[in-house]
């Protein structure tokens, strides 16, 4: 299973959080977003300069710079388009 | 309790007495994942899903927040919507203003009825009612329009996607993007804008956007810089495209304004308020399309009524005042006259004049008068009457005052970045309870006016381009 940072994973792309390495309130912000362990984050779009990053968490498009998606790791999977 | 009840509720790295720092994040992890599964489960229950994600969203975000063309489609709203607001306001401004002043003659008429001394007359309907008068033609009209357009793209969503875009070169300059939310505001009243800078939670990156909130010209100084824009940019354009020109004029001052609090924020994490840029979530809403009918009643009713009233109160006693010191002589020169000429040096050399330093001086109170006070001033010398259209304005300023394009461009520089108004110098001192940063925040922008005048005044000169 490949684990890599939420950042380096590529627009359009779904990953299921394996864990998060962020300590004290950092780690506190992450996990008030719903980033806990094996929910599903797909990396949206990019700003035009290239960070920040915006996620789609539970339902919610959330933007983060690559300082704070560093910190959570996760592990791609394939979704099918169709619900 | 823990992390989901809100980060500044925490509890401190240390940890409560008794559970240990190394099972700390073990055991937070365990309760808020179970609090997210309990959720999840709730919503399973009782949330229903309605059709798929909106496909026209997505679109337009591409468009929105693209690599190519996110910052240019920034730059043309920005300019669309002055652009709208510079031709929507034109009209109804003079239509205003004729009614206005049809109404000081009418009061004239009932003075002399009365036979009511000359300075009663003169301080009643020349300072009171017709600065009053003044500040209600100029700046409603622009702010009927603008309020509600910009409220349109609030409602939208579009802001959010503004502070995506230029977070990075907030966080340069050592801040974050949440402060484009504040500057936002700023352009409303820069009062608001300092109270809105309450959602950045770091205190430093916090301070830094209340000081530098004031580069984003509130709504009391856009009509000084619409109506100077139109005077000096307008006729230089090809016809036909002179609105357009001013209204671009504007949008590059707004632009410059920004580019300033770039660089002062850069200037203040690096000395007074030193430190690294902390971390930037900011939950980018669905766009959807505006309640149009909401929208223009609530912009109407909450600002562009709110910030008139409170615009008018202040210049109804300050058209008073000034009119008292345009008319009490001293040695043969009035005291308005008399501290122009005290000024007149510090004004040159920043490419302004005496009486439109004095101007903004006494204008603190509140950035609307400005314009009103530097005519009163002016005219308190010359034999004009009525200032009931933007062609007197010009023909006071370039044939009786000679001003120059530089002028002008000085006059909108420092209107841009001077210290801000009476009440956000009040606010700011509420909000970081403290009467050094009340004093900063109107030091570093009056600062800032200053050098960028200079600059800007003497290279043109040097430069011999006036």
């Amino acid at each position: 299973m490949k684990v890599l940072p939420l950042s380096e994973l590529p627009t359009g792309q779904w990953g299921r959080v394996v864990s998060l390495k962020a300590r004290g309130m950092a780690r506190c912000r992450l996990l008030d977003l719903g980033l806990v362990p094996d929910t599903p984050v797909q990396a949206v779009r990019r700003s035009p300069l290239g960070d920040p990053t915006a996620y789609r968490i539970r339902g919610a498009l959330i933007a983060l710079r690559r300082e704070e998606a560093g910190q959570v790791l996760v592990t791609p999977f394939m979704i099918l388009p169709a619900r | 309790m823990f992390c989901v009840s809100g980060i500044n509720t925490a509890p401190p790295e240390a940890g409560p007495g008794g559970v240990n720092e190394a099972h700390q994040p073990e055991i937070r992890d365990r309760i808020v994942k179970t609090i997210y599964r309990e959720a999840e489960a709730i919503a399973a229950r009782v949330v229903r899903q309605t059709g798929p994600h909106r496909d026209w969203e997505h679109k337009v975000d591409d468009i929105l927040t693209s690599r190519l063309l996110g910052f240019p489609v920034m730059f043309l709203l920005l300019g669309l919507v002055f652009w709208i607001t510079l031709v929507g306001a034109s009209y109804p401004s003079q239509l205003l203003a004729k009614a206005l002043f049809w109404g000081e003659e009418r009061l004239s008429e009932i003075f002399v009825w009365l036979d009511a001394p000359s300075w009663l007359h003169g301080l009643v309907v020349t300072g009171v009612y017709r600065t009053a008068a003044w500040v209600v033609s100029v700046m409603l009209p622009p702010m009927a329009i603008f309020f509600p357009i910009f409220a349109l793209l609030e409602d939208l969503g579009y802001l959010p996607r503004v502070a995506f875009n230029i977070d990075p070169l907030f966080k340069m300059a050592g801040t974050q993007g949440k402060q484009a939310l504040t500057m936002s505001m700023g352009f409303g009243c820069n009062a608001a804008g300092v109270m809105a800078c309450r959602i950045i939670e770091s205190p430093r990156e916090r301070l830094i956007a209340i000081l530098t909130n004031n580069f984003v010209p509130c709504n009391g100084r856009f009509p000084t810089l619409i109506a100077l824009a139109s005077i000096f940019v307008g006729p230089a354009a090809a016809p036909g495209f002179s609105s357009l020109a001013a209204s671009f004029t504007v949008a590059g001052l707004i632009l410059a304004g920004i580019l300033i609090t770039l660089l002062t924020s850069w200037l203040l994490s690096r000395t007074i308020l030193k430190g690294v840029p902390t971390t930037f979530t900011l939950e980018l809403p669905p766009l959807r399309l505006p309640q149009v009918g909401r929208v223009l009643v609530r912009s109407v009713q909450d600002r562009t009524l709110f910030v008139l009233a409170r615009a008018v109160t202040v210049a109804a006693p300050a058209g008073a005042l000034i009119w008292v010191l345009a008319n009490i002589s001293f040695e043969g020169q009035s005291l308005l006259a008399r501290g122009a000429g005290l000024l007149e040096p510090f004004g040159q050399a920043l490419g302004l004049d005496g009486f439109i330093l004095l101007a903004f001086i006494l204008g603190l109170p509140a950035n609307e008068i400005v314009l009103p006070i530097l005519l009163m001033g002016y005219l308190s010398a010359g034999t004009m009457v009525e200032v009931d259209s933007l062609t007197v304005l010009q023909n006071i300023l370039v044939h009786e005052r000679g001003w120059t394009w530089l002028t002008a461009l000085c006059t909108m520089l420092f209107s841009l970045l001077h210290f801000p108004c009476g009440t956000t110098l009040f606010t700011i001192q509420r909000e970081t309870k403290s009467l050094k940063w009340m004093f900063w925040a109107a030091a570093i922008p009056l600062a800032v006016a200053c050098l960028v005048c200079f600059a800007v005044a003497q290279t043109v000169r040097a430069l011999g381009l006036v």
